[in-house]
């Protein structure tokens, strides 16, 4: 059950890009096209998961021991750095198609702040492994909902006369807020 | 090339959010009010300055292929002095903008002038760049802060000078979207006048 709750209200509620602002930069980046958004979309999830699962080890085995919590924030950006280099290698080796599908976007990740952000905020919540992992995949999901359901609208877009000032980044923006509102719907689903 | 028109490009002609649209994420998070928002801009503009002084000075001697994670160590030293100091001297702002004083790490901005600017530029012009370019963030967030402030709840740097409630939404995310994706269309609007 409790899982259920951390699912619903990190997918949901909390959603990662609208109602946390984390990751605006892929969001707005990498919205033109459906396919693209779900090519990022795995991408982020894998790195998410992994990211979580290996900062949460370092922050309690290494950081917490040695009494040197202030170095978090170096600590876990140079260890999604290294991971993200260190994935792309493997898939490189392991599975071409899937390297194909992720490989572009996996070193724009690095400065998703989407990923040191859960990193963090699994530490700052006190969450166990499991639940942290959980609480990982489940932003991801969020993250990659949002990011779909505005590159189908975008795609959408391409078809209307907007006026000139507000293309791009500006309309973007704007159907994103409405997308924040229509989500902010579900606030008080889960207490 | 000029310092004044150095120092000035920030503000408007390559303003870092209402331009180039970087570093969006703490834009949107931490201008609920102005104050939350300049104080995030003048820890950015901190980090900003501090880096660009310190990656120009060390150009020569990082090789050019580690030097992404080298600026990246070097960026994250000062975002965890500005992390350490904010907690020590002002606590309340710190609570406030919470999660987003480390994630000035991820920052586009203080990674882009670092690779676009500190790196191949005197240690002096890296300063005025560093300051001018935070500043200019800084306005920007202040702008938006002032005016969710102003609409949502009717006040400006935490004086309340409307009664009533205000338009609620433009404290929440929404506002936050909406104000932004405002602004950049206006911008643009000047821009080809």
């Amino acid at each position: 059950m409790e899982y259920i709750l951390i699912i619903i209200s990190a997918v949901f509620i909390n959603n990662v890009v609208l109602a946390q602002f984390l990751g605006i930069c892929p969001f707005l980046g990498v919205s033109n096209k459906v396919e693209t958004a779900l090519g990022m979309a795995g991408a982020v999830t894998f790195v998410i998961v992994l990211a979580t699962m290996v900062t949460y080890l370092i922050q309690i085995y290494v950081l917490n021991k040695l009494g040197i919590g202030f170095m978090q924030t170096i600590t876990f950006i140079l260890v999604i750095a290294a991971l993200v280099q260190m994935v792309e290698i493997i898939l490189k080796k392991v599975s071409q198609p899937l390297y194909q599908a992720l490989g572009i976007f996996l070193p724009l990740i690095t400065t998703n702040c989407a990923v040191l952000g859960v990193a963090i905020l699994v530490i700052k919540k006190d969450y166990n492994l499991i639940e942290g992992v959980v609480f990982g995949a489940s932003t991801a999901i969020g993250f990659g909902l949002a990011l779909v359901i505005l590159a189908g609208i975008r795609e959408q877009l391409e078809l209307v006369d907007i006026p000139k000032g507000m293309k791009g980044v500006s309309i973007s923006l704007v159907i994103a807020g409405i997308l924040a509102m229509a989500f902010m719907g579900f606030t008080g689903i889960v207490k | 090339m000029n310092q004044f028109k150095n120092f000035t490009k920030g503000f408007f002609k390559e303003n870092p959010i209402l331009v180039l649209v970087l570093g969006t994420c703490p834009t949107l998070a931490t201008s609920s009010s102005s104050l939350n928002g300049m104080g995030m801009g003048i820890a950015t503009t901190f980090v900003l300055i501090g880096s660009n002084v310190v990656i120009s000075l060390l150009s020569d001697v990082i090789p050019d292929k580690v030097r992404i994670p080298a600026f990246v160590v070097i960026i994250a030293s000062f975002v965890t002095i500005v992390d350490l100091l904010m907690q020590a001297y002002v606590p309340g702002l710190y609570e406030k903008l919470g999660i987003f004083i480390p994630l000035i790490v991820v920052n586009c901005i203080v990674l882009g002038r670092a690779e676009a600017f500190a790196c191949k530029n005197s240690v002096f012009s890296s300063f005025i760049d560093g300051a001018g370019m935070g500043l200019g963030f800084t306005m920007a967030l202040g702008i938006l802060g002032a005016f969710r402030e102003l609409v949502g709840s009717g006040s400006i740097l935490g004086h309340k000078f409307i009664q009533g409630d205000g338009i609620l939404v433009f404290i929440l995310a929404p506002g936050a979207f909406w104000a932004l994706g405002y602004l950049i269309a206006l911008i643009n609007r000047l821009k080809r006048t």
